[in-house]
């Protein structure tokens, strides 16, 4: 008969150093998820590179094409846009987030990951990390196309850098929500299908490529108490110039209140999987 | 450890409306291989879900080496390993990526990790073939890797859904062999499969489920003999001369069926006994103008007990 290591239960004086190895061990784990989802990412390029080519195209069409009939009080139409589609990559982006899920839900990699010793929260927490890490590389690659067509952030370098990371904590904090959804559907397609709508209606009804002004009444009042557009109004506060701290504090309370609701969500909706 | 190193008891689970298991009991002894056979659908995944923690029951209890596979989910994990066709490997990472990072995952620690790694690659004849894509990994290889995979952290328990569903004779072989020489070393294995043949060669007891719920139970031989029933078809010239037969048969002490001129013998003492039913037919009956012998298939098992069951 071999030997079986059960490792016991803890006693109270150990259970202090215990939580602590746990969540060393629940880092590692996480770390080790992230690596995986990354190799993976970069081995099937194909979903990052249609990650930028929308975003870069988006910007041609609005710089040049569309950019000349939309007049914005006060700035440049491309200094006026560029935040718009930061929003816009990492709100698109979070969708790959459920994308990535389902799919290793339908292959059957997060069966056998619930059957490991290790830490259960690993799997979303690497899932989110290494997505995180693909918005810092995407939203890095929109700004040199940005700065390619013209864009200055007139309010300098440390006004884009705080912009860039509103976008990237916001990108996070949504990236949850989509993990709630990729646990949901174990069909990569159908989560693309579900997550566009949402993030179309939320990306054209903030004020990410026109003033909200332009729109009539009703639609104000919805596109401008939303997300995204809080997010686009923080970041123009922060690389245009003028009073930002009110923006950037609601941009905050958004990320903030998402990340929390929606990793509850997403920790419970894992937990339940096998219900 | 004395007792059965894996135990259910009344396990249930529905998905919707359908019952994949209906009170399902087994045990497996400490250090023995158990086989559980059935067909698609028959409940065989969803046992070794639930036993793996992958799933929770809606009722009954299960548990491996004494921890509750609910209630002691964590401890569980680290005393069992998977494999099988639900539980996945990496196609966009190498088998040695796959190894370590399962490895890693399975808190052996790095070093050991990538010890175990090269020791499992060499032993599944996957060195040659660790650093490409599993993508580009054969069928067989894949599933090598797959078992491999499950025994990273030397799990005393071993779970092996369907191993050798859709392999070429030889990656079953080694894969047998494989199981053969875990079990050497005192693993405890259960292991599901469509195949009648594979549980032969490899389980110590078998345990036949149909429908959720076990069927019958037995060793290899007492299962074999007991459905082991060859059916002679023989076919005769209009239905009177089928009549002679058949009544000359049973004068032999042959179990006979007729459907029109036909006539089903069936025999346990296998296609030899066809001899036998024909010598007992001369000059007694017309001879048959058409023979025909069917072994018995998994099929035959499932009827029989089914049908046994309805009678009862």
């Amino acid at each position: 008969m071999s030997t079986i290591a059960v490792t016991p239960a803890p006693d109270a004086a150990s259970r202090v150093t215990a939580a602590f190895t746990g969540a060393a061990a629940a880092l590692s784990d996480t770390a080790d998820v992230a690596w995986r989802n990354l190799r993976t990412l970069f081995r099937t390029p194909q979903a990052l590179i249609f990650a930028t080519i929308q975003p870069v195209i988006f910007v041609l069409l609005f710089r040049y094409a569309f950019g000349g009939a939309i007049h914005v009080p006060g700035t440049d139409y491309v200094d006026f846009l560029m935040p718009g589609i930061f929003a816009q990559t990492v709100a698109f982006g979070a969708i790959g987030t459920a994308v990535g899920l389902s799919a290793d839900l339908r292959t059957g990699i997060l069966i056998r990951f619930r059957t490991l010793p290790m830490a259960p929260i690993a799997v979303l927490g690497g899932r989110t990390l290494a997505d995180l890490a693909r918005n810092l590389l995407v939203v890095a690659v929109m700004a040199g196309v940005g700065f390619a067509a013209g864009f200055r952030s007139p309010n300098g370098a440390g006004g884009l850098l705080a912009a860039l990371g509103l976008v990237v904590a916001f990108g996070y904090a949504l990236s949850w929500g989509f993990a709630v959804l990729g646990l949901r559907v174990s069909d990569p397609e159908a989560a693309q299908a579900a997550g566009v709508p949402v993030m179309f209606l939320l990306v054209f009804t903030s004020a990410a490529f026109v003033p909200a002004s332009a729109m009539p009444g009703w639609l104000q009042a919805f596109g401008t108490h939303q997300p995204v557009n809080a997010l686009v109004s923080a970041e123009r506060a922060l690389t245009i110039g003028g009073p930002a701290a009110h923006d950037v504090l609601i941009c905050l309370a958004w990320s903030g209140g998402m990340l929390l609701v929606f990793a509850l969500l997403a920790a419970r909706a894992y937990a339940r999987m096998g219900r | 450890m004395n007792g059965p190193a894996v135990e259910a008891d009344g396990l249930r689970k529905a998905f919707g409306q359908v019952t994949a298991l209906d009170g399902l009991s087994l045990a497996v002894p400490a250090g023995s291989v158990l086989g559980l056979l059935g067909p698609n659908g028959s409940g065989k995944t969803t046992t070794v879900s639930i036993l793996s923690t992958a799933l929770r029951p809606d009722a009954g209890r299960a548990s491996v080496l004494g921890l509750d596979v609910v209630a002691d989910a964590a401890r569980v994990r680290q005393v069992i390993g998977l494999a099988g066709q639900f539980a996945a490997v990496d196609p966009n990472l190498t088998g040695r990526e796959n190894l370590r990072l399962i490895g890693r995952l399975s808190r052996v620690g790095r070093e050991r990790a990538r010890v175990r790694t090269d020791e499992l690659l060499e032993e599944f004849g996957l060195s040659a073939a660790a650093g490409r894509l599993v993508r580009t990994y054969s069928g067989g290889m894949r599933r090598r890797l797959d078992v491999a995979a499950a025994l990273l952290h030397r799990p005393p328990v071993l779970f092996l859904d369907e191993p050798t569903t859709g392999l070429d004779p030889e990656s079953r072989f080694a894969l047998w062999d494989a199981v053969r020489a875990l079990s050497r070393t005192g693993t405890t294995v259960l292991l599901t499969t469509q195949y009648l043949e594979e549980a032969d060669a490899l389980a110590d007891q078998i345990i036949i489920i149909a429908a959720g719920r076990v069927a019958d139970t037995g060793t290899p031989a007492e299962l074999k003999s007991r459905v082991g029933t060859v059916v002679f078809h023989l076919g005769f010239d209009g239905p009177a001369a089928a009549d002679a037969a058949r009544a000359a048969l049973a004068c032999a002490g042959y179990q006979t069926s007729r459907d029109g001129a036909d006539i089903a013998v069936r025999s346990a003492a296998g296609s030899g006994a066809l001899t036998g039913a024909l010598r007992a037919l001369e000059g007694r009956a017309p001879d048959p103008v058409s023979v025909a012998v069917r072994e018995p298939t998994l099929d035959d098992v499932f009827l029989s007990l089914t049908s046994g069951r309805q009678a009862a």
